[in-house]
């Protein structure tokens, strides 16, 4: 097989405040792969994903990106193998206008001048948000924010993207519009979320983290149909969504 | 307490410029010692956070109200070095955004408050500490003090940065006790409002308290069984 | 001291005063209150200039006079303390109706008044018309420390996320009948603040990790340094310019 793009073995961390989040987490993502990664609140997912580019440091265990350990010597590639969007577009749109927060990454990899500017078109023109380009971010709705979210790190050519939450307060339009983006990307990605009709319309895979531990892992299919599994560990389908009724996107 | 152009004459005005310069730059060092590469974007929010708290009213009696300085308050909840910095850029802003405080008189008003005001209430807080119960919750009357003490401190200061370089000859005595008599007033407001403030915060997230740091312990990890995905 | 506004800092227009650079109409704004600053005290006639020459560029920025006087209440504290100089300043003495008054108080305190008044009124002219984010890359543009440029580039950035925090925290205290009229009420408002605190310092993390996530090494990449045309130093300059003549004629004199 492969190299994984992901590779994440035994991680365990606590946070300096004495609360430990992960307790052993093991998790492989492929190439092209979309992976969900469903649990309740408090599953350790989001301290997950700050270990996937080494924001924070494994208590123990290791985490790889396409073979490369997630180490001190190699987080500036790290970073740029893996693009995080995270849940809050403000937390990522820090810069005064949309150009220069789309700039931000691939000018911290080096990139200056016409090469900038063809990575910053690009990248809107992917999330199609390129008419914005020379807006301040506090001016964009929710729904564009986000979608510029997503372009910040597309414009650093990452090979997994990983989303925190991202259908969270997105009107349906948006919501839609954001599914059609993803879908769109030539590109893997790990797609950490409590909405599971988003997650079973775009994520063939799913993956269970409840508790700082996995828990279980299949096809989004199999996951969402398993009662057991999914009471056991805070899951519930939104009302009227049956994916037992619904064909295999 | 915002100084305007023009109140202080030319060499006073240069000279606090200097001392602001030169306390700023090693803030700007021992900056990355309280908090590495974060300083910019939290002393950014740190900064947007006394500004806000500055905006919040507190009523006094018969519709008069006051607000909060937060020297000490900073000092205590992100180190002196960030809340210089912080107090700094705060200045900055409402003299170039909204005209408070003359932007020749800038090195003045960092003075008084981003210098005198912070670290005097610092210093006073960390000889507390060392007096005081190693427990987190001790923080907040060493705060206080610390706010007490610093707000009319940083008003001696601008009545003996008055007295050298004033535009109008006053007696020294009558400014110091009148500003020293005002801001103690105002200092007794600070003290509570910065223990009340501190308390609110080291009761949920001790961690977020510069100053509590020093009592909180480490705990070690364990590991539970899962699935291999 | 009185730091009552929000948000809304700069008034939306394109007169060829907002179309300045940032950095220029900085430097002119110093140019200018220096040179009021040196203005001996007597010159009666060189403030007079003064105001007229910062009411034509205020006129110029097309920005309306009431909002910008509106601003001008940051100055009321010093107002008094102005006013209050007549009073307690040392020298001879002078009758003003029922006032005996020290006459050097009498003097100095409207050199206050007047230079304090027109450093207001400039600095407004500046604040009015330049959209925040300029003003910090305008001071950038004049070598202010990276570090102070980004501290404020970040509280410029997130002023409006967190003034409309704090007002959804007015909003939900108010909704549960609290308001603040009395020392009572400290307690209720320092939590907030303390919650305000909280909520700050996770954002100001959140956002140093978004940073870090893509590259941040400690400084941010110039990537469009601000330029300016002579025909625009032309324009900035004309107020100093003007405040500087003024000024050598009253001396000269």
């Amino acid at each position: 097989m492969t190299t994984p793009v992901l590779e994440v073995r035994g991680l365990a961390y606590a946070y300096p405040d004495g609360h430990q989040a992960l307790f052993g987490v093991n998790l492989h993502v492929h190439q092209g792969e979309r992976v969900a990664l469903l649990g309740p609140n408090g599953a350790g997912k989001t301290t997950l994903v700050l270990h996937l580019n080494g924001i924070l440091t494994a208590g123990a265990g290791s985490v790889s990106v396409s073979g490369l350990p997630v180490t001190e010597p190699n987080l500036m590639e790290v970073r740029r193998r893996v693009g995080v969007v995270f849940q809050d577009p403000d937390d990522q749109l820090f810069m005064p206008s949309v150009r220069a927060d789309v700039e931000f990454g691939p000018a911290n990899l080096g990139l200056r001048g016409a090469a900038l500017e063809a990575r910053v078109v690009a990248a809107l023109d992917q999330v199609g948000m390129l008419d914005f380009i020379d807006r301040p971010p506090h001016h964009l709705s929710f729904g564009q924010r986000r979608r510029v979210a997503v372009a910040t790190v597309l414009a650093m050519e990452p090979e997994i993207l990983v989303l925190d939450e991202p259908s969270s307060n997105l009107d349906p339009a948006s919501r839609r519009e954001l599914a059609d983006i993803i879908r769109s990307l030539d590109v893997t990605v790990l797609m950490v979320t409590h909405d599971l009709p988003y997650a079973y319309e775009l994520c063939p895979r799913s993956v269970v983290l409840s508790d700082g531990v996995v828990v279980a892992d299949g096809t989004t299919r199999e996951v969402l149909t398993d009662d057991a599994l999914m009471s056991a560990h805070r899951l519930e389908l939104p009302f009227g969504f049956d994916p037992r009724t619904i064909p295999t996107p | 307490m915002h100084v305007p152009d023009g109140f202080l004459d030319a060499p006073t005005s240069i000279g606090a410029a200097v001392v602001a310069a030169s306390g700023v730059a090693l803030a700007l060092r021992g900056a990355r010692r309280e908090l590495d590469d974060r300083t910019a974007p939290l002393a950014g929010l740190v900064a947007l956070f006394i500004f806000s708290t500055q905006m919040l009213n507190f009523p006094i009696a018969a519709g008069t109200s006051g607000h909060l300085l937060g020297g000490a308050l900073a000092a205590v909840l992100v180190g002196p070095c960030t809340a210089t910095l912080s107090i700094t850029v705060v200045l900055l802003v409402q003299a170039t955004l909204m005209a408070d405080g003359g932007i020749t008189a800038l090195g003045t008003n960092i003075t008084l408050m981003g210098l005198v005001g912070v670290w005097t209430g610092w210093l006073v807080f960390i000889a507390l500490r060392r007096v005081l119960p190693k427990r987190p919750l001790w923080v907040v009357p060493a705060a206080a003090v610390a706010a007490l003490v610093s707000v009319p401190t940083a008003a001696l200061a601008f009545s003996l940065l008055f007295d050298v370089g004033g535009t109008v000859d006053v007696p020294f005595a009558t400014v110091a006790t009148t500003m020293v008599g005002i801001h103690t007033l105002i200092g007794i407001g600070e003290a509570v409002i910065t223990a009340l403030a501190v308390l609110s915060i080291v009761v949920v997230r001790p961690d977020l308290v510069h100053g509590a740091r020093p009592s909180l312990e480490r705990r070690t990890l364990t590991i539970r069984e899962g699935v291999s995905a | 001291m009185g730091a009552g506004h929000g948000h809304h800092l700069h008034f939306h227009g394109h007169s060829p005063v907002h179309h300045l650079p940032a950095h220029l109409k900085l430097l002119a704004l110093v140019g200018f209150v220096l040179t009021v600053v040196l203005t001996p005290r007597t010159a009666f006639a060189a403030y007079a200039v003064y105001l007229l020459l910062v009411l034509v560029a205020q006129r110029a920025s097309r920005v309306p006079f009431g909002y910008f006087a509106k601003r001008m209440v940051v100055e009321v504290p010093f107002v008094l303390f102005a006013l209050l100089m007549p009073f307690v300043a040392t020298g001879p003495r002078v009758d003003v109706g029922p006032l005996r008054l020290s006459e050097h108080g009498l003097v100095g305190g409207f050199a206050l008044l007047a230079k304090g008044t027109l450093g207001v009124m400039a600095s407004l002219v500046l604040a009015t018309t330049t959209e925040p984010r300029h003003v910090v890359a305008g001071l950038e543009r004049l070598r202010l420390p990276g570090q102070l440029v980004q501290i404020m580039g970040f509280m410029v950035r997130y002023l409006e996320v967190v003034t409309g925090e704090l007002s959804r925290m007015k909003v939900a205290r108010e909704s549960r009948g609290f308001r603040a009229t009395s020392v009572r009420a400290w307690p209720v408002l320092a939590t907030t603040a303390g919650a305000l605190f909280i909520r700050s310092y996770e954002r100001g993390e959140r956002v140093h990790l978004a940073m870090l996530s893509r590259g941040y090494t400690g400084s941010l990449p110039v990537t469009h340094p601000a330029t300016a045309t002579p025909a625009q130093w032309r324009v900035a300059g004309m107020l100093p310019a003007a405040a500087l003549a003024t000024l050598l004629v009253v001396v000269t004199r």
